[in-house]
């Protein structure tokens, strides 16, 4: 396949990048040839921040505001202080809008995808249509519209989600729409709150992605309103891998309520990509939002080759009194996890949860916890953490409390308990608390434990093989964190536990 | 039904030999009581024929309607049909006892090529046999024998044998730690399990539970082997003079 005739058969946004690198014409850095031009060349400066603006069609703020996080990103350094071992990233070697993966590469039936792989999404029940999306198989998209609608909403971007349900959603007054939509259909609400929790200045990777972040999804519940169904963005940036910079924006005005799930059960079979990707939550006087995540990006395979590098800031902000969050995640993909969901207690009697289930096989490693910053007064917090660690993975909670002077009468229970399986794994806990005043209160247990030979036994000499004692065993582990999901995915989440942990024993 | 021949049995780790030469046959429908001092190797015979690591035949064969037992994992030994209920149940956490059963039933059924049992089905045969053994459906909801009295164990290992229907069914010492109460309501469970296809091997330190358990054939073991082998009388004779007589008989 040429490039010439891919250019005529490629729909969507390649055509898009293509013209747009076109018509701005002055490039540098490698962007002239043509082969370059086709794929979006890699790297990263000012140009491709450009790039990215206006392929959005962002207006000249949107613009500006992407090129002063560039501008901060260029002076800033890479975090080194996580347990996380990986060879230096090179960011001009990345490409930033386009997909990393040239078509020729990609399977062009299911006989050539890869069996572990449909065999997982087997076992997820999620239907060959879908399949074949997921995978990223060529000509899925225009096969016939029968069992097309999950699909597509699962694979382009949020908005066929958002025109689903776009009456029903429209009635209760509530928006939810890709970001790029909003910047352009909702000005004054990202202007307001887009940055408003996690900084342009906010840490390395938040920086970058707020250069360079090219889709992701913006939800507004208006005040007084309970959002008449869950929000999901399943598989959606699986797509065309154009996705690894997402920022999300979720706003809860007073007393709303929202649950917004997001699924990353995409595979991604290239050589270590990075995700670096940025969800901001505001949530005001009586408000409510739970937050609940399946990640399940490429891990790498048996022999630590490949997978995806998962560099997350995910921030909830209390910002009034009463305001709740709900954090809830199940983290079993990415070769590094590098992911702290916080929440800002900053109203009085505001509360934050975190329920986090992490699980390390083979060379997997995963840096992960989550930050509870009580600011005001009567808050409290609540951190339920569950690493499972096998093959040769290292699993770290790094959690962080703190107290500050004015957040008196303030709660924090803390449990982190971690399960080894086999003995070549790592579990570390990494809790920092600090109080700084007199009447708030900080629990901290934890706990760690190897799988039971005798727990094994007993499920087998019951009929179970080796893998579904370990699955079983390892689901009554987490079993708290698994309940606080919405239920269809507490379902999905125990399926990729048992996957996830296959080949893990014996 | 169950065949052990000359079986030898050593620790793993150490060089201990625990069975030395241990032969037995468990027909089809009968019941046969184990008797023994401790360290007799009673536990141990119903480790190995389960699968549990950690031992090393040396010698002999055990077989379940004439395939070799040894050989096979533990799963597939129990899907031949073999069942033990543990001395100690072991607990697991987070895991309600009506999923473990039904995790249990439904591998059991698939590896004999069988369909799962639905919800609905498996609901309804669990509550009828929970009932029988006097477990309530909060006790079937509770995690996995966590929290479980002596006798809530006992009993819930029972269940498990009643839902999974083995053809051999070996109890460790069931009788372990049961008031009397307790112990007639897992002989009853027992009692109604009873099948001309269905053999049972009781390993018991005293008498008593055989009266409850009426068993055809009573074997008395002693440092790895059968000593003798009686009718139920010889329980009744060791209940009254303990072992010294036998074992001196033994040599």
């Amino acid at each position: 396949m040429t490039a010439t005739t891919d250019l005529d058969v490629r729909e969507g946004v390649d055509r898009e990048t293509v013209e747009a690198v076109q018509n701005m014409g002055s490039y540098k850095y490698g962007w002239d040839t043509e082969i370059e031009m086709e794929y979006a060349p890699k790297g990263v400066n000012e140009d491709i921040v450009r790039l990215i603006s206006k392929k959005n069609n962002e207006p000249e703020w949107m613009t500006e505001w992407r090129l002063e996080a560039y501008r901060r990103w260029v002076t800033m350094t890479e975090p080194k202080w996580a347990m996380l071992n990986y060879p230096e990233i090179d960011y001009q070697d990345l490409y930033y809008y386009a997909r990393p993966k040239s078509m020729e590469e990609k399977p062009k039936s299911l006989d050539e995808v890869d069996p572990k792989l449909l065999a997982t999404y087997e076992k997820l029940g999620i239907p060959l249509r879908e399949q074949m999306i997921l995978a990223g198989v060529e000509g899925a998209e225009a096969a016939p519209a029968e069992g097309r609608r999950v699909a597509v909403d699962a694979v382009f971007d949020s908005v066929s989600v958002g025109t689903t349900f776009k009456d029903e959603l429209a009635k209760a007054g509530v928006i939810f729409c890709s970001i790029s939509e909003a910047i352009r259909e909702h000005p004054e609400l990202v202007k307001k709150y887009l940055g408003s929790v996690v900084p342009q200045s906010d840490n390395y990777f938040a920086t970058l992605n707020s250069a360079v972040f090219s889709d992701g999804s913006f939800v507004y519940i208006p005040e007084g309103v309970r959002c008449p169904m869950e929000l999901s963005t399943y598989f959606r940036i699986n797509a065309e891998n154009t996705g690894q910079f997402e920022r999300t924006l979720i706003i809860a005005d007073k007393g709303s309520y929202v649950s917004y799930l997001e699924g990353c059960t995409a595979p991604k079979r290239d050589t270590n990509q990075l995700h670096a990707a940025v969800v901001e939550i505001v949530i005001l006087e009586d408000a409510e939002v739970k937050y609940s995540t399946v990640q399940n990006w490429f891990p790498g395979d048996e022999d630590g080759k490949g997978g995806i590098y998962n560099f997350v800031t995910k921030r909830a902000d209390c910002r009034e009194a009463r305001a709740k969050v709900m954090w809830t995640q199940v983290e079993t993909g990415s070769a590094i996890t590098w992911k702290y969901p916080s929440c800002i207690l900053r109203g009085e009697e505001s509360q934050g949860e975190f329920y986090s289930i992490a699980i390390a096989n083979n060379w997997q490693q995963a840096d992960t916890g989550t930050k509870m910053i009580h600011l005001g007064k009567n808050t409290r917090s609540r951190i339920v953490s569950k690493g499972i660690s096998a093959g040769q993975a290292q699993n770290t909670y790094r959690g962080l409390v703190t107290m500050h002077p004015r957040a008196t009468n303030s709660r924090n229970y803390t449990q982190c308990d971690s399960l080894l399986i086999g003995d070549k794994c790592g579990a570390h806990t990494v809790p920092y608390i600090e109080v700084k005043n007199s009447s708030s209160r900080v629990e901290h247990e934890a706990t760690t434990s190897k799988v039971d030979d005798d727990q094994l036994f007993y499920c087998r000499s019951r009929g179970m093989d080796e893998e579904e004692a370990v699955a079983l065993v390892v689901n009554g582990f987490c079993r708290e964190v698994l309940q606080a999901l919405p239920m269809e995915f507490a379902m999905e989440a125990q399926s990729l536990v048992a996957i996830s942990l296959e080949g893990s024993v014996g | 039904m169950l065949k052990i021949n000359d079986l030898h049995v050593k620790l793993e780790e150490e060089d201990k030999q625990i069975l030395k030469g241990l032969t037995l046959e468990v027909p089809a429908g009968e019941v046969h009581a184990i008797m023994g001092p401790n360290g007799s190797g009673k536990s141990t015979l119903s480790y190995v024929l389960s699968g549990r690591d950690g031992y090393e035949v040396t010698g002999g064969d055990a077989t379940l309607d004439g395939a070799s037992l040894l050989e096979m994992e533990p799963e597939d030994r129990a899907a031949a049909g073999l069942f033990l209920a543990f001395q100690y149940p072991v607990e697991i956490p987070g895991v309600g006892n009506m999923t473990f059963l039904r995790t249990a039933v439904n591998a059991q059924r698939k590896a004999r090529g069988e369909a799962e049992l639905s919800s609905g089905d498996f609901l309804k045969i669990v509550r009828a046999k929970a009932a029988e053994l006097q477990i309530s459906p909060e006790m079937l909801k509770r995690p996995v024998n966590v929290g479980f009295s002596g006798g809530e164990k006992k009993r819930n290992e029972i269940l498990q044998m009643a839902m999974l229907e083995p053809r051999m069914c070996i109890l460790d010492e069931t009788d372990s730690g049961l008031d009397v109460d307790a112990m007639r309501l897992v002989s009853d469970g027992v009692n109604a399990l009873r099948s001309p296809d269905r053999s049972f091997l009781v390993i018991t330190h005293y008498q008593r539970l055989l009266n409850h358990i009426q068993p055809d054939v009573v074997h008395i073991m002693s440092n790895g082997r059968i000593i003798k082998s009686g009718g139920p009388e010889l329980a009744l004779q060791v209940e009254e003079n303990g072992y010294g007589d036998l074992l001196a008989e033994a040599g």
